[in-house]
């Protein structure tokens, strides 16, 4: 799935297509490169750590929440914007999803499409917040963010809701398996990248998502209405934050009112990792995912290495640290200087 | 006048990625000299002066220093050997004072240690601006100082380096007549101090009065250095285009068609303009000349909704429209090329194709999804037309140089099928031989029934292409003569109209 105007007209000869996809695509590449060598490493100290029933509960389907949470704030990061209320944003919805399934009685689909409502309502809160009122979606989300912490502790009474006693086979959501071998959660989170991938790179939002990014101001006088796309874009990924935050409930048999705030930063930190550009104009959902993933096995690796968490922390950091560094450096090589 | 060789560079050559930037160039400097450095654009003039002042490494090649061999590998080092440049877009920082903006990174606490030094450094600039005969007060903000002033600031912060040379890219690009004269004045104070200035310009005219030597670069190569008094204007175009272009020419007559395309009726703006009213014929192109400030700008960016108009009404093809947005503009087929077209008309870091097609992506889609094939076609077809040159319609836009760049402006607009266009400064930063392409564009345009609003503060161009011509001053329109009836002292009259 890739960027479908680079490759536009890619019938070029056919040895240095692919040289020419590995030199475009280099920073994937290597990111990818080091999900393997990560991967291997863990697998040669502990056996345990590639089978099965690690990589599909303990990496995967840990990387279900933030992976979500991190494909949609991918739209926002790329067109230059923010948006900090994603974790709390979680929790919020997450909360409602609760007191409506066992308030109306709804069923797993009832329950799915509160979820995503709420979660797109939080998006075109921020979307109005930045556009209408001009406030910087760092000020405008980090707003949103503490809001939506108060509104989730308001609503639930500060108690957790259970699912058990509302609605028959929630847990089935995330923990269910369509596909034989593989929980519901992360076929979801793989078709919700999918869906988002050619949302990014073949629709007119995804578009639009990259125009502003690069340069708003001429996307705007060249007669793109600026403020409705980026509330769309906000709204698309508050929709990403309302399946999160189904698949976290789904997890967990329960909506935590304090369970989401940190979250947001695990998933820029994954979009960063990806090779998204933090200024905006560049950017792509198999880097998030493969970003989230570097995450995943990272965590999980230096826990069965029984590593402390205090120091799985730290090393998070200096992964971050490297992977934006190695990427700058490998840019300045390549000439590409703004 | 000292011979003494202050600098030489030989043999430099510097590729990026799939580009030969230069090829082989030699270019050298003696004390007390201005040496004017010319090509067209893209022809590598700033990135010989990026590797003379540390901001680019050059592949290979030889840099001597008085005398030395140097390796000039940062900015910093540049700045320790001596070598200072002003580049065509302004550093400074408006938020800070003339004199911190010029004592930037050198400031001055030898006092107490953590604090700055304020009076000291105030006394030092103002030293310095009566040094070089400007007329600033060094507390200041840079913020509130004219482009001019500021282009003053760079200059003071440059010579504040006290180094040997000094590397101006393009410092009149924004400067009216009587301010390029003053900067020539510092100038001549440079050299007769005994310092080498390399001078970077388009205006060619300006040679004549200030440089000593003149090196053609064309492409990347070498091509020529010539000695100031034994040349002229054409011969120096034709061997930076390697052929010759004809200066002072006028329109030829068309055929006008009546039709009035789009009617402006008492146009006025919070701040600056005041009751615009103007006609434009279908098949038209409108040069509106004036001074710097005199609303010309101000007045593209009203009518096409950019900025709120306090006042006025717009008619199309005697129909009225309400235009608030730029998209209700692109809605009504006016199409906006901005002066600046990397902030306003680009974007640098996508490629051609998307660049082509921004001002028409719906255009281009199907159920919501674009169709790539069709968008590519679309691009290369504008390639062909307008002759971009780039590697391929996968080229990012920054890797063009400023005249394909334009280029693929005009394309954004064509492919949206505008029949108005607005060109503000359609050649500003472009060279000789491309800037007539463009005029040729222009006229072409104009022939297959487009109306062309033409911004430009350079008389001749105006002279040269348009039909009619408007002039503003301070706000107001205030004449339209036809272009037989016009020339330089008439539309000076006119644009100075309402001074005191």
């Amino acid at each position: 799935m890739s960027d479908v105007l680079k490759t536009a007209g890619e019938e070029v000869q056919g040895e240095s297509k692919i040289k020419e996809i590995i030199r475009r695509e280099i920073g994937q590449v290597l990111a990818l490169g080091s999900l393997v060598v990560l991967f291997a490493f863990f697998s040669i100290m502990r056996p345990v750590f590639y089978s099965w029933a690690n990589v599909s509960n303990g990496i995967l389907m840990s990387t279900t929440v933030t992976g979500l949470l991190a494909i949609g704030i991918t739209f926002v990061i790329i067109t230059g914007g923010i948006d900090l209320s994603i974790g709390t944003g979680t929790a919020l919805c997450a909360i409602m999803v609760g007191k409506l399934v066992v308030a109306w009685h709804l069923n797993l689909a009832g329950g799915v499409i509160v979820g995503v409502v709420v979660g797109g309502l939080l998006g075109v809160v921020n979307g109005i917040l930045i556009t209408l009122l001009k406030l910087p979606p760092f000020i405008a989300t980090l707003a949103t963010m503490k809001a939506a912490q108060g509104l989730a502790l308001i609503i639930s009474q500060m108690r957790p809701i259970h699912f058990a006693d509302g609605v028959k086979g929630w847990d089935q959501i995330a923990q269910g398996n369509l596909i034989p071998q593989i929980p519901n959660g992360v076929t979801i989170l793989f078709v919700g990248a999918t869906i988002a991938s050619i949302i990014l790179n073949r629709t007119v939002l995804g578009r639009y998502t990259f125009a502003i990014g690069s340069n708003s101001e001429a996307t705007k006088l060249s007669g793109v209405k600026v403020d409705r796309w980026l509330i769309a874009i906000y709204a698309l990924c508050g929709i990403y934050v309302g399946l999160a935050a189904v698949m976290l409930t789904s997890r967990l048999g329960s909506a935590q009112p304090d369970l989401g705030l940190g979250y947001e930063l695990e998933a820029i930190a994954a979009v960063i990792i990806g090779g998204t550009s933090i200024l905006g104009g560049k950017g792509s959902i198999r880097g998030t995912i493969i970003g989230a993933l570097i995450m995943s096995v990272l965590i999980n690796g230096l826990r069965i290495l029984e590593l402390q968490q205090e120091w799985q922390y730290v090393v998070v950091g200096i992964v971050i640290i490297f992977a934006v560094w190695s990427d700058n450096v490998r840019r300045r090589r390549a000439g590409d200087v703004s | 006048m000292a011979t003494a060789q202050l600098l030489s560079l030989s043999g430099v050559s510097k590729e990026f990625p799939g580009v030969k930037a230069l090829n082989n160039v030699h270019f050298d400097l003696n004390k007390g000299e201005v040496h004017a450095l010319v090509g067209e654009n893209g022809a590598g003039k700033s990135t010989l002066m990026k590797i003379l002042s540390g901001i680019y490494k050059k592949d290979t090649g030889e840099i001597t220093y008085q005398g030395n061999h140097v390796n000039v590998s940062s900015p910093i080092e540049a700045h320790h050997l001596g070598i200072s440049i002003i580049h065509q877009e302004l550093n400074l920082m408006p938020h800070l004072t003339v004199a911190e903006n010029i004592f930037i990174g050198r400031e001055d606490r030898k006092k107490v240690r953590p604090f700055l030094n304020k009076t000291m450094q105030n006394k030092a600039a103002a030293a310095l601006l009566a040094e070089l005969s400007l007329n600033l007060d060094p507390k200041t903000l840079v913020g509130d100082l004219t482009i001019a002033k500021q282009q003053m600031v760079e200059i003071a912060k440059a010579v504040s380096y006290r180094g040997e040379v000094i590397i101006m890219d393009e410092p009149t690009s924004s400067l009216t007549p009587a301010e390029t004269e003053s900067l020539f004045a510092i100038i001549r104070t440079l050299k007769a101090a005994g310092k080498g200035v390399v001078y970077i310009s388009h205006r060619l005219e300006e040679l004549e009065q200030i440089s000593d030597r003149i090196t053609v670069i064309r492409d990347g190569e070498y091509v020529k250095t010539l000695n100031t008094k034994e040349t002229n204007i054409p011969e120096v175009i034709s061997l930076m285009v390697g052929r010759t272009v004809d200066q002072d020419q006028r329109p030829d007559v068309r055929p006008m068609n009546s039709d009035v395309v789009l009617k402006v009726e008492g146009i006025s703006t919070r701040n600056l303009l005041k009751d615009v009213s103007f006609e434009l014929k279908r098949g038209e192109i409108l040069g509106f000349a004036g001074l710097m400030g005199s609303g010309r700008t101000e007045l593209a960016r009203a009518l096409i909704g950019a900025d709120p108009k306090t006042d006025g009404k717009v008619f199309l093809k005697g129909q009225e429209v309400k235009i608030k947005s730029p998209s209700d503009a692109v809605e009504a087929g006016i199409g906006y090329l901005s002066e600046d077209r990397k902030r306003f008309g680009l974007l640098l870091i996508q490629n051609v194709t998307f660049n082509v097609i921004l001002a028409s992506i719906p255009g281009f889609t199907k159920f919501g999804f674009v169709k790539s094939g069709p968008a590519a076609g679309i691009a290369r077809d504008a390639i062909a037309q307008l002759k971009i040159r780039t590697p391929s319609e996968k080229q990012l836009v920054k890797n063009l140089s400023g005249g394909n760049q334009q280029k693929v402006v005009i394309a954004k607009w064509l492919t949206r099928n505008c029949d108005i266009l607005i060109f503000d400064e359609p050649t500003r930063g472009i060279d000789v031989g491309a800037k007539d392409e463009i005029y040729k564009l222009l006229t072409k345009l104009a022939s297959e029934g487009k109306s062309i609003i033409m911004i430009s503060s350079e008389l001749p161009e105006v002279l040269r292409m348009s039909d009619r011509i408007a002039v503003m001053c301070e706000g107001r329109l205030t004449g339209i003569i036809d272009n037989k009836d016009a020339d330089q002292p008439t539309i000076m009259q006119y644009a100075t109209k309402y001074r005191d």
